[in-house]
């Protein structure tokens, strides 16, 4: 039996010709990453394991983007442990306010993750480096100390879903669209202990946008990450950023996988999650109207360049309704100064909404746009779970940021096909 | 030991809500565990009680806070047919014990006086008057837990700076 794209990657970092599903292995890592919430925890763990180096100051990422700029001064405190640590271990790749974006955005823009790389984050949205033909998952405080101390981390090998992609994508619809059509046809512990493996002639249609949305989101459906072949966008994304060489992986044809998903993009509707589980899918049309309070644009999952063009286009010359607060938040610096050339920020502004540095801020209730009781959110981020934005009765509408600006304008829930 | 029951897909948000993750401290994760699903929880927990749940138990986000909340509360172990991958890791890495088992997730009650003896893997409703056999964990897990977590296994085959 062949192998998945996912067990080719890990037999490769184990020195092993070949894994088996559910073999427990230790891999080397090619980076770690961390933020302001976890890296704390990490570095507390380390030093208190009485370990004094780390195992390459080239291959750990810090990034100070969950509470940042700091809300409070517990907050400071974190970054400030963060910070210490970073300069006392030389690590090349920390990122403070200045430089720092949403780090699943930023990595990749930077040109630290590569196809055929293992990259673990203590960030459970590590998975969107999928996109580029990379192993990536979420880990803990504890794996990230160990990861930063050894270089190594033990994996059980995953089994596999195939998520066939036929078709293309129709106007108005958007990669979110499809992750949350998928999360709503397996559910959020549908890939459970599995990794998502998507492929098809459906996938060269898809932008790279596109697919760090739909693998960044692989973890709302269990997902021990969630994987794209390596393609001709895949070499022009990585072209000029990532230097040093990789590998792409494909799947053996005769790879095994517990079960096959197939997606007829032609067919896909604007969707959204309703509150309080992102399985809890609707065709947008179907909860049009619902009156809203707020809508956030951003985050690690649609706080890219694309998304915010696809924004700015439905909300450029309308204004934002009289009872709606809307907030748009760029993921990194570069995207931000992308947006400012485009004119999009302008747009953005005229239209009403407020214009944020980069930060995760609301989508975990942090800052910049936490919710009062009873209050409802359509927002492009990635968890609509009870309490995530605000108050425990505060809801959370997941949408794409088509939905999301047409939602802005009209005041209520809103499909993007139908404005004017 | 008193049981704490809850549903499925109970997520890393509710058991300890982000707006607290700004102070790491065992004692503060405890004193919100749990708050935004069951306000009582923290206030009335006793140590070597139990939590039991639903599938998919410790969804969503990776922070470790999350099973270290429910650690430092007390909590002897989580009782679920199943955990969501990152908890799992998180839960074993600290040394904090969960137990998979289906049918024992589904039978027990609230408020059922409940044991677990971790060396044989059996599950006892005293309330009730039945047991369970949980999955055993693989040699490899199983060896984590005894050194007491990843770190010190780590340490003690030397792999570390």
């Amino acid at each position: 039996m062949g192998m998945t794209m996912t067990q080719k990657i890990l037999a490769k970092h184990a020195g092993l010709d070949k894994v088996e599903v559910g073999q427990l292995i230790e891999a080397k890592l090619d980076l770690v990453l961390g933020n302001d919430i976890t890296t704390p925890v990490a570095i507390t763990e380390f030093e208190k394991a009485g370990f004094t180096q780390v195992f390459d100051k080239d291959k750990i990422a810090i990034v100070l983007d969950h509470y940042t700029p700091c809300k409070d001064i517990k907050s400071a405190q974190l970054c400030k442990q963060a910070r210490e640590f970073a300069h006392k271990h030389h690590i090349t790749n920390f990122f403070d306010v200045g430089q720092m974006g949403v780090e699943h955005a930023l990595l990749p823009e930077k040109g630290l993750c590569a196809p055929g790389e293992i990259i673990v984050g203590a960030d459970s949205h590590t998975c969107t480096y999928g996109a580029l033909g990379a192993f990536s998952t979420g880990i803990g405080s504890t794996d990230m100390a160990a990861g930063m101390a050894t270089g190594l981390l033990w994996f059980k090998v995953p089994a596999a879903i195939k998520v066939t992609l036929k078709g293309k994508l129709q106007p108005h619809v958007s990669g979110k669209d499809v992750i949350l059509h998928l999360i709503g046809e397996i559910g959020v512990d549908g890939a459970l202990y599995q990794s998502l493996e998507f492929a098809g002639e459906g996938v060269s249609s898809l932008t790279m946008d596109d697919r760090f949305t739909i693998s960044n989101m692989a973890i709302e459906a269990g997902g021990k990450n969630g994987i794209f072949p390596v393609d001709e966008k895949t070499m022009e994304y990585i072209n000029g950023r990532v230097n040093r060489p990789c590998e792409a992986f494909q799947a053996d044809p005769d790879a095994e996988y517990v079960r096959e998903v197939v997606i007829d993009l032609n067919k896909l509707e604007p969707t959204v999650a309703m509150p309080h589980l992102p399985e809890n899918t609707k065709v947008v049309s179907e909860v049009a109207g619902l009156p809203i309070n707020q809508v956030v644009i951003g985050s690690c999952t649609n706080g890219r360049i694309q998304d915010l063009r696809i924004a700015a286009a439905i909300m450029k010359g309308k204004k934002v309704a009289d009872n709606v607060r809307c907030v748009v938040i760029p993921a990194t610096q570069e995207i931000v100064l992308q947006a400012m050339k485009e004119g999009l920020i302008q747009d953005f502004i005229e239209a009403g909404a407020a214009v944020s540095t980069p930060t995760c801020g609301p989508c975990l209730g942090g800052h910049m746009g936490v919710m009062a009781e009873g209050e409802r959110t359509v927002s492009t981020t990635n968890r609509n779970f009870v309490g995530r934005m605000g108050h425990v009765t505060s809801e959370i509408i997941l949408a794409s940021p088509a939905v999301a600006a047409a939602s802005a304008i009209a005041g209520c829930v809103a499909d993007p096909r139908k404005l004017s | 030991m008193k049981v704490y029951k809850y549903g499925a897909n109970v997520d890393t948000d509710v058991i300890i809500p982000a707006r607290h993750l700004n102070d790491p401290s065992p004692a503060a994760l405890a004193s919100h565990c749990m708050e935004d699903i069951d306000a009582q929880f923290a206030s009335t927990v006793q140590p070597g009680d139990i939590i039991v749940a639903g599938p998919n138990f410790g969804c969503g986000s990776s922070r470790e806070h999350a099973p270290l909340a429910i650690k430092s509360c007390g909590v002897k172990c989580v009782i679920a047919p199943s955990f969501a991958r990152i908890f799992y890791r998180n839960a074993i890495n600290i040394g904090f014990p969960i137990v998979e088992c289906p049918q024992a997730a589904e039978e027990i009650q609230p408020g059922d006086e409940v044991d677990v003896d971790f060396s044989t893997g059996i599950i006892t409703d005293a309330t009730q008057g039945k047991t369970w056999q949980a999955a055993p964990f693989p040699e490899f897990i199983e060896g984590i837990i005894k050194s007491g977590g990843l770190l010190n296994s780590l340490k003690e085959r030397g792999v570390a700076k």
